[in-house]
């Protein structure tokens, strides 16, 4: 629609103008929203991934013997113990009785849930209480620094 | 008759003898051509124990096993028949309670089974004549006699409920004693036989609080300890709470008060506190010290409740909005946990030891809401921005349009 | 800005000798009639195509294809990564947008008859692309290895057993084993990832040249119409005005993208356990439910041959019927309409929606 009582030429052309500027910044704001997601995106964040098949669970000396640490295993809770004798064990923290999370008890050698008072060995097997299966056990490997717990193959 | 028979069986021991190169005992070889009750016993001991470690009729029944003639049978030669039920007990124990004898076949068995069977309520009732009480061959069966770990023996312990219950769920046999005969009826709709049937074998059955073979109930006094041989922190907790004086002082019978003997069902947190289905207002009035402490209690463990709900709420309905909230319903889990252990406490009796357990949980579950709270925001920021990315569209698309309509409108050159 | 724009067009023509092709395009054009909007189509299914392969690239730098690390990687996308569930959703989205804008691109081609002569290659290869298509749908959608993803292609790779004589060959081709294993999830990667997008730039380089040098077919209808003088042969140029409602088209398909992604997030699931038995009511995505639903009501025996497998051969018939329409419906190339066909079209889109809709039930 052209305004009347001016010039014809003039008025398209100002209306040409506001026109490629309307498609103009249309097209630049949309590229620009789909661009910078794409930008921010490529760049890795600062909390790497880690696999969920293996993890550093400790520092070689940071358990003494006949101790144990609870730590993340994936998004679950899992147990390191260093035996009397040193070695070490691995299993999930995850109680088979009603999910709480077990500890390594250094005057039982054993494995003690707070919440029932189940006993596991440290085989992972349930020994006493009422817990109704043993304990997933994990592959332990000393790694140069680190004691590296894995998931059974 | 006994002609007959000797001759048929002589007739079969030579035949047996020239086959088979295993000497079976004659008494075997007789009795398995007799039929009905007489032959019973044979069928019944092809798979028993006592056949399996190589023992045979005579040994039980004394007599001559390699004689084929009648006189096999005779007292003369040893022969003792088929004990009376008074004698039964002694009958087996002859070996059983022979230590010597016994770990010749197993060296880590028991030798007391008689001696505790007389400390027994069957025992003694035996001793004074009654032959209504189970003996021996009542629980184990006769001939057919299983090790306790054979899923097919009436002592394994899935099948020791239904083995007491041929006696003690039958009126008829009870009526003389006075003895309820629900026992088994009730123990069937208990969290112990579920869990048996699930086919965990140390789950409680009969056996497991009354004795096998001394059995006995447990007295009032000593329930608690029953029960706490596996439910070691509630008899702990019972014991140091104001609850274990007060009982025995009434001569209440500790666990089965609130949680009954046999019908021990799973608790809900209804029973806790004073509403409709509360055990504590089955003793405790409005008024008392016990009312309000009951009353603090639910509260703390409803209170408790209604945050986790409250936070596993927000969560799932982030995580349905498309919002990775799996490391908060992680943390969830510890307070999940409180709420395991403040149950526990509950038998403390005592409101300031499920306080500080519901106090802890309470928090986590703060912080996991607030975690489904920045969740939410989060979501919502991602609609704002597609709010504004839209209006980028909806502009450029209006410009292209206003520029076909421009270009179309041109005179064509 | 026009002289610049000018400035190194000259420059590219003098070392690419690109300016012939934009002789060319400027020279395109568009016929307008009442069908004219199926047009749309083959540029929104190429449009939606290149959203795929973009939002695949940025994919591809944080996605691990092995069993262990698979959902975990596609959860750090969309936990850890900033728009990783934007560039994730509108890839699972798009996905299926350009399933259903291809089905609609080749049913408009089949009812308007654009595959009569001389576009038959454009039709076969346009075929094969709608095939290929339905391959990324299917390798794809097993890649973040969740429960839903695992059971599904258990149950669509368990089809190939079937096929006489090579079946049980096939089938470890296709599974790289017996078994939906690790080893299925390197190969649907290695498919999704270079085997299908290699095939596809040839078929669409084809497909793209014949369209060009063949331009835009005009359905017989409006041709016979055009040539009694009922109706002007109107037209206007793809460049720019065509290429600018294309752009409408295009920017409106985002639109939908990304509210789809903010407002419908796609499902993380949970991880694939190959030892836990299937979930009840397990069936693949939707632009296979027609062809899953048949094999269910299928009887167990037809004649003599098994349920599965003549139901597999009657699809394949369909599929080689399909390809060849072009020279099956010759008359078309005369300008004639051959009701049989338009009818047999009519079929197979009613047996696809009607099949699709009792398997949703």
């Amino acid at each position: 629609m052209e305004t009347p009582g001016r010039i014809p030429n003039d008025g398209v052309q100002s209306r040409r103008r506001w026109i490629s500027l309307l498609l103009g910044s249309g097209v630049l704001a949309s590229i620009a929203s789909f661009v910078y997601p794409a930008i921010r995106y490529m760049i890795p964040p600062p909390i790497g991934e880690s696999t969920s098949r293996s993890v550093v669970a400790a520092s070689v000396n940071e358990l003494k013997n006949n101790s144990g640490k609870v730590f993340k295993f994936g998004s679950k809770p899992a147990l390191l113990v260093r035996t009397p004798d040193g070695d070490y064990r691995a299993f999930s923290a995850v109680c088979t009785h009603l999910n709480c999370t077990v500890q390594y008890r250094s005057d039982l050698h054993e494995i003690w849930c707070a919440c029932h008072n189940g006993l596991y060995d440290l085989s992972g097997r349930n020994i006493s209480g009422p817990p109704p299966r043993p304990l997933e056990s994990f592959e332990v490997h000393v790694q140069g620094e680190e004691v590296i717990v894995s998931r059974s193959a | 008759m006994r002609f007959v028979a000797a001759i048929i069986a002589s007739l079969l021991v030579a035949a047996s003898l020239s086959a088979a190169p295993t000497p079976e005992s004659t008494c075997i070889t007789c009795h398995s051509m007799l039929d009905g009750k007489l032959a019973d016993p044979v069928k019944k001991f092809e798979s028993a124990v006592h056949r399996q470690v190589g023992l045979s009729c005579a040994d039980c029944h004394g007599g001559n096993p390699a004689d084929e003639s009648m006189d096999s049978m005779s007292p003369a030669k040893g022969f003792r028949g088929v004990p009376r039920k008074t004698q039964v007990p002694e009958f087996c124990a002859r070996c059983h309670s022979d230590i010597a004898y016994m770990h010749r076949f197993d060296p880590k068995m028991r030798a007391d089974q008689l001696s505790q069977y007389l400390t027994s309520v069957h025992g003694k009732r035996l001793k004074q004549g009654d032959t209504k009480v189970a003996v021996c061959v009542d629980c184990h069966g006769v001939h057919n006699i299983l090790p306790a770990s054979d899923t097919r023996s009436p002592v394994y312990p899935v099948n020791i409920a239904s083995t007491c219950a041929r006696c003690h769920a039958s009126e008829e046999h009870m009526r003389s004693y006075n003895i309820p005969t629900d026992q088994v009826s009730s123990y069937e709709k208990s969290v112990h036989a579920e869990i048996l049937a699930q086919g965990d074998t140390a789950a409680p059955t009969c056996a497991t609080c009354h004795g096998n073979h001394g059995a006995t109930p447990p007295g009032v006094s000593s329930v608690a300890n029953v029960c706490g041989t596996c439910h070691v922190f509630f008899e702990q907790l019972f014991n140091k709470s104001p609850h274990q004086p007060a009982f025995a002082a009434m001569g209440l019978p500790g666990c089965v008060q609130c949680h009954s003997n046999h019908e021990i069902v799973k608790p809900s947190d209804d029973w806790v506190g004073v509403g409709q289905d509360s055990v504590c207002a089955t003793c405790h009035s409005q008024g008392d010290k016990g009312y309000t402490g009951a009353q603090k209690i639910a509260g703390d463990l409803a209170n408790l409740k209604t945050r986790l709900a409250r936070a596993e709420e927000i969560l799932n309905t982030a995580e349905r909005s498309g919002m990775e909230v799996s490391s908060a319903k992680v943390e969830l889990g510890s307070a999940h946990e409180a709420l395991v252990k403040a149950r526990v406490n509950v038998h403390a009796f005592d409101d300031a030891e499920v306080q500080k357990l519901t106090d802890e949980g309470a928090q986590v579950s703060e912080k996991a809401y607030q975690a489904g709270v920045a969740a939410l925001n989060e979501r919502d920021v991602r609609r704002k921005g597609l709010g504004v990315s839209l209006i980028a569209i909806v502009l450029a698309i209006s410009g292209l349009y206003l520029k076909i309509r421009q270009i179309e409108s041109r005179p064509k050159t | 800005m026009p002289g610049i724009y000018r400035r190194i067009l000259k420059w590219l023509d003098e070392r690419f000798g690109a300016g012939a092709v934009e002789e060319f395009l400027r020279h395109k054009t568009v016929p307008i009639h009442r069908h004219s909007i199926w047009y749309y189509f083959g540029g929104m299914t190429l449009f939606l195509f290149v959203v795929q392969a973009l939002t695949g690239i940025l994919l591809l730098l944080y996605y691990r294809p092995t069993p262990n690390d698979a959902f975990e990687s596609i959860q750090y996308i969309v936990t850890q990564v900033p728009y990783g569930w934007l560039i994730r959703s509108v890839h699972s989205w798009s996905a299926n947008l350009l399933i259903l804008t291809v089905f609609i691109h080749m049913f408009s081609v089949y009812f308007l008859k654009a595959y009569r002569k001389p576009r038959e290659l454009t039709w076969i290869t346009g075929m094969f692309l709608l095939f290929i298509m339905l391959g990324f749908g299917f390798s794809g959608y097993l890649l973040p290895w969740n429960t839903l993803a695992f059971f599904a292609t258990k149950v669509g790779t368990e089809m190939a057993a079937t096929v006489p004589l090579i079946g049980p060959w096939l089938l470890k081709f296709l599974r790289g084993g017996e078994e939906v294993t690790g080893a299925t999830l390197t190969r649907f990667f290695g498919f999704h990832v270079a085997v299908l997008p290699g095939l596809t730039t040839l078929l669409l380089a084809m497909h793209l040249l014949l369209v060009q040098r063949l331009g835009m077919s005009v359905p017989p209808g409006v041709e016979r119409a055009i040539e009694e003088g009922r109706q002007p042969a109107r037209s206007m140029p793809f460049f720019p005005n065509f290429l600018l409602r294309d752009m409408i088209g295009w920017y409106a398909a985002l639109g939908v993208l990304g509210a789809l992604a903010a407002i419908f997030p796609w499902e993380l699931g949970t991880k694939a356990d190959a030892f836990a038995s299937a979930p009840a009511g397990i069936r693949p995505e939707w632009y296979f439910l027609f062809a899953f639903q048949t094999l269910k009501i299928l009887p167990a025996k037809i004649l003599f041959l098994e349920g599965e497998l003549a139901g597999l051969m009657g699809f394949t018939l369909a599929g080689i019927v399909w390809v060849l329409v072009p020279f099956l419906d010759y008359k078309a190339g005369f300008g004639r309409v051959t009701r049989f066909f338009t009818g047999l079209g009519i079929f197979a889109l009613g047996y696809m929606v009607v099949m699709s809709a009792l398997a949703l039930r």
